[in-house]
């Protein structure tokens, strides 16, 4: 640490307890309090970064969340280093590790900045325009693009680091905790609202904390005096919760806020250990209070951008509160008063201040004088039209301006310097207001946008909202505050206040050179890179619209959002397009505010919490079973269960062949399942499904087909009638959640009329499902007392049976096509009634079988799936589903549908079987099928929707959707791949049994 | 996001909602006897207003009821809500 820079300031900083670092390999030491850049500054570093595209040298710019320089990669671990973060806002600990970003190999040493010296070459969009072409080469370019300009690294491990996400409801929810902030904070909470005050930095009190001059006094004691004793008086309030740290983040409608409170960043390695690092607060605030304060703008001049280049507010504050000096021999540079604040505190913590440039005609205000009283040297109506120095400034040229501002005249002279301090007025910091849908209105005599209309219950207050006097920050904030929140607070009604009063104002956007535009370099968007030059190139080229330059130019385009100089890129703009700035609008800020880690967004849903995971009440007993698992939706669901070394391949013509030749044995519990009641279930089910229902006997099943209103097939599923007026139906594994939403929809809104009531039982039942020519058998032994004779029990119907006196359900039904059962079992007892079907079954070499094998058996019978076989497009007529078509019924759900012209054409898409001409050539799902080889281009008439291998035919089938399918049976087609060209013929759809002897075999 | 006032529960997240569109189409009691043009316009025509429109949304994640919504498209103003068979309070 340089002892000289560095003043006695106990205030902030505890100047006994010494913290080392690390910032680019190099050990450092800073104190307790410090930020990373307060440290650096007191380092004497100031570079820190290298700019993205000419990359010139960076330092540290301002002391906040503007800063677009000092970006900086956090930690070196795999898992916990961070990129893109500010170092103005990293508070020091010990065991920090940091290092610059933006620079390769080193920021001292920067391949990349020999595009500084090429710059004339580099104008606005070069990127675009030069990379662009040939598209193939793009590649190339891109590695050393971003290899010299790199925007930090990622991390390449998990995060180690725990985030929580919690709620917070408030009355009054006030957004910063400067000197308007803290009033409307300790107002509300007296006043019995339920109160939050949130604030970025680790302590209250914005700027007004360190304020110690004399033209600024409440109450005869410094405004900073006076501002402690209302920030000890908050901890009195039962009503208030403070919580520092805390950035807000995003501001939505209803008042619907983000906010990320940092918990343990500031705390050494040891410390953070096993705590979570950040929490998401998603609040919900009756009234918000915006009181965000405002940021000082720099100045646009040439080579503004050099390392020792800093906000003036910045220099004040690093002094004031880090008790750091910039510099030993500082010049100001500014258009207003506040550069004059810094002139003092520097003067009185014994720094050289060479002099003040002022644009302005000479002003006398009660802080000019304090400053001419210090004996500071003040160039009225002069500008600064050059720097030099190329890691640090060390020089800047001054000149006078002519009376329109436009141009300088008279002599050049120099000034040496190793810090210049500049200062472009104030903007308000509107963000959070634009951002929850407020409009804005601008001011011109300040040159800056304000708030103007909001829907929502809010207000912003303080020099966010364009009050940026002491006296008119507590008249304002006061009298808005008592409005907003209905209430008569005197409190700081008979203040004393002395502030001193800014009596000129003069605003030039770009400042003029004694080089032309195109030699020099004004920097707008530091970050970024761009130049003044380049706006104008812009609208030269023909960009009229903001957010048009903006893209363009990249101006604003950071992770910064370009805060800082937004305001000048529009004032360029205006200027230039001739237009009012109001009339221009501005840019969107978007959220977040500040860039946010992705661990803050997620939370605690990572790894197994980050989506849920459905599991059947046999799962465990696939698992033991070595069985793969597919996922469907939510479920996890057993696919095939290989033996050995068997492929998916071997495992599925094992596990389909031995359901045909004996027995198998299906996990079926995924299916949804609805419960229907009510006088009136029949009829509903008529309404919804395709085909009627009013006559189905108790104790039978029906399969049916949904269609939604446009006539296209929705669902499908059995449905047993149970009793008179109860149903239980099933739907797809996928569609479970749809479909009782849609029928919900229709009872709630179409038909209330109807005595209906639909329960969700999916996770109350599991479904074993036991197939084959030996099923039978094996049913008996499992349930002995129950009569499964044909007559009895024949297939599509159900029986009410008990296994060990637990009752369960028992269908006989089949989505194979051979003779199958379906039992049905309170979850709990679901594993252990497949166990006893396995044991029951193992004579019979009964054979577990997955969804591969499921979806295999039903294509070889033509049975479809929904959602692979359509898609949302196809009616049960494109199906050759005719015969599940209720002709006497007068409505249902997609009826009329079915009868448009678009419907009833007869070249639509419809489902057709395909066999290729060699029978173990299996054709790839999804590909296109073709009626000529010759041609192009050829119009492709339609594509495989299933496809497999049959072991139980010995040959390759298919089921496909095909223009005009239905009277093309027989004909040749042509499924051309990568590679060659498959011949297939058009079939029927139901491959094996076509006289369903199996059901009852 | 929104704060839904839910007819049945209260106020509650927008999270928990689902919209189901525009309000007050009623399905044809007799769709057999429309003309294709007379049912496509139930079927697909929706106005999508700027300004005040009236609109269904269920509370999925709670006491999964469908009501109607007044709600201002251009500025998410919610300005009423309502039972589903209620008339529009206001207009
Ligand atoms: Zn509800």
């Amino acid at each position: 640490m340089s002892k000289n820079l560095r003043i006695t300031n106990d205030k902030f900083i505890d100047q006994t307890s010494r913290i080392s670092f690390k910032f680019d390999g190099k050990t450092l030491y800073g104190f307790k309090g410090d930020t990373l850049a307060s440290a650096l500054l007191a380092n004497n570093i100031h570079l820190v970064g290298r700019s993205f595209k000419y990359h010139r040298p960076r330092g540290i710019m301002t002391c906040g969340s503007e800063e677009p320089n000092a970006i900086v990669q956090v930690g070196n671990d795999a898992s916990m280093t961070e990129p893109n973060t500010r170092a103005t806002e990293i508070e020091l600990y010990e065991g920090l590790v940091a290092s610059s970003q933006n620079c390769w190999p080193s920021v001292n040493f920067d391949v990349g900045a020999v595009n500084n010296f090429f710059s004339p070459l580099i104008p606005a969009a070069f990127y675009y325009k030069t990379f662009m072409w040939p598209a193939s080469f793009w590649e190339k370019y891109e590695y050393f693009i971003r290899k010299s300009a790199g925007l930090g690294r990622s991390p390449t491990e998990p995060d180690k680091d725990f985030y929580d996400h919690r709620y917070l409801h408030c009355d009054v929810l006030v957004i910063g905790g400067g000197i308007s902030g803290i009033i409307a904070a300790k107002t509300a909470a007296q006043n019995n609202l339920n109160t939050v005050l949130i604030d970025d930095k680790n302590k209250l009190g914005g700027t007004t904390l360190f304020q110690q001059n004399e033209c600024f006094k409440i109450n005869n004691t410094y405004s900073s005096e006076w501002l402690k004793k209302e920030i000890e008086s908050l901890n009195l309030l039962q009503n208030l919760t403070i919580k520092t740290r805390t950035t807000l983040a995003a501001y939505h409608s209803y008042n619907y806020l983000l906010a990320r409170e940092n918990l343990t960043d500031h705390l050494s390695l040891s410390e953070k250990q096993n705590k979570v690092r950040q929490r998401l607060w998603k609040i919900r605030a009756k009234k918000v209070i915006i009181s965000t304060g405002a940021m000082e703008r720099p100045l646009i001049f040439n080579n503004n951008d050099r390392p020792g280049i800093i906000l003036s507010s910045s220099i004040k504050k690093y002094i004031d509160y880090f008790g750091v000096k910039c510099g030993q021999k500082l010049s100001l540079f500014t258009n207003n008063d506040s550069a004059y604040e810094t002139a003092v505190s520097l003067n009185k913590s014994g720094v050289t201040v060479n002099s003040v440039i002022d644009i302005r005609d000479k002003t006398d205000s009660l802080i000019v004088r304090q400053a001419e009283r210090l004996g500071i040297k003040i160039y009225w109506k002069h500008t600064v039209v050059n720097t030099s120095g190329y890691k640090r400034i060390n020089s800047i040229d001054i000149m006078k301006l002519s009376d329109d501002g436009n141009e300088v005249v008279g002599k050049k002279f120099s000034e040496d310097c190793d810090c210049l301090g500049i200062s472009g007025g104030w903007t308000p910091r509107v963000h959070l207001f634009t951002q929850s849908g407020g409009k804005l209105k601008f001011k011109d005599k300040d040159n800056v946008f304000l708030p103007d209309k909001s829907e929502l219950e809010q207000i912003s207050i303080g020099s966010c909202n364009g009050d940026f006097e002491l006296d008119s920050i507590i008249k304002n904030s006061v009298e808005s505050i008592n409005k907003f929140l209905n209430i008569n607070n005197n409190d700081y009604k008979n203040l004393e206040i002395v502030c001193s009063k800014e009596l000129d104002k003069k605003n030039i956007w770009l400042l003029p050179s004694d080089k032309p535009l195109g030699k020099t370099k004004p920097f707008l968007d530091f970050q970024n890179d761009s130049t003044a030059s380049d706006v104008k190139l812009a609208l030269r080229e023909g960009f009229k619209s903001i957010e048009h330059v903006k893209r363009y130019t990249t101006t604003g385009m950071g992770t910064d959002q370009g805060k800082l100089s937004n305001m000048h890129a529009l004032g360029i703009i205006a200027e230039t397009a001739g237009v009012k700035m109001g009339e221009l609008g501005t840019t969107t800020f978007r959220p977040p505010y500040t860039p946010l880690t992705f661990g803050t967004i997620v939370g605690r849903n990572v790894g197994e919490f980050f989506d849920i995971i459905r599991k059947t009440p046999i799962h465990d007993w696939h698992e033991e079973n070595k069985a793969e698992f597919e996922n469907v939706g939510q479920w996890k669901r057993a696919w095939y269960y290989p033996k050995k070394n068997e492929s998916m391949h071997e495992a599925v013509q094992r596990e389909s062949k031995a359901a045909r030749d004996s027995a198998g044995m299906l996990d079926a519990s995924t299916l949804g399942k609805i419960d229907i009641q009510g006088s009136d279930a029949s009829e509903f089910l008529n309404r919804v499904y395709t085909n009627a229902w009013s006559k189905l006997e108790i104790g039978k099943c029906r399969y049916g087909l949904m269609l939604n209103e446009d006539g296209m097939v929705y669902d499908d599923g059995v449905t047993t009638r149970l009793g008179e007026n109860h149903y239980i139906m099933t739907t797809t594994t996928g569609g479970a959640a749809n479909v009782l939403s849609k029928l919900e929809d229709y009872l709630q809104t179409e038909w209330p009329e109807l005595d209906v009531y639909l329960t969700s039982v999916t996770d109350q039942y599991a479904t074993v499902s036991i197939c084959g020519p030996n099923s039978k058998k094996i049913l008996s032994k499992v349930i002995p007392d129950l009569d499964l004779s044909d007559k009895e029990f024949p297939h599509m119907s159900f029986k009410n049976a008990s296994i060990n006196n637990v009752k369960c359900r028992v269908m006989r039904i089949s989505f194979t096509g051979e003779h199958s059962y379906e039992i049905n079992i309170q979850s709990s007892y679901g594993k252990s009634v497949w166990e006893k079907c396995f044991e029951a079954g193992k004579e019979f070499n009964i054979t577990p079988y997955g969804t591969e094998t499921m979806h295999l058996l039903r294509a070889e019978k033509g049975f479809i799936i929904t959602g692979q076989d359509t898609d949302g497009t196809m009616t049960p007529v494109d199906l050759q589903m005719d015969w599940i078509i209720s002709k006497k019924k007068y409505d249902f759900i997609g009826k009329r549908s079915l009868y448009r012209s678009d419907t009833i054409r007869d070249d639509r898409k419809q489902l057709v079987g395909l066999i290729t001409d060699d029978p173990k050539e299996v054709l790839e799902e999804g590909a296109q099928i073709v009626s000529e080889t010759n041609k192009q281009p050829v119009e492709m008439l339609g594509h495989v929707t299933s496809s497999y291998f049959s072991p139980n035919l010995n040959k390759s089938i298919a089921l496909a959707v095909v223009k005009n399918g239905k009277k093309l049976k027989g004909h040749k087609m042509f499924v051309p791949m990568k590679n060659k060209t498959i011949n297939v013929t058009i079939t029927d759809t139901v491959f094996l049994d076509k006289d369903n002897k199996r059901l009852n075999a | 996001m929104f704060l839904i006032n839910c007819p049945y529960c209260g106020e509650r997240d927008q999270s928990e909602f689902s919209a189901g569109g525009e309000a007050h189409i009623i399905r044809p009691k007799q769709p057999t006897e429309l003309s294709d043009d007379q049912w496509a316009e139930f079927l697909f025509m929706r106005k999508n207003i700027k300004g005040v429109q009236l609109e269904r949304w269920n509370h999925a994640h709670g006491c999964r009821k469908w009501f109607n919504m007044v709600r201002d498209t251009s500025n998410d103003k919610i300005h009423a809500v309502y039972k589903m068979g209620e008339k529009p309070p206001i207009k």
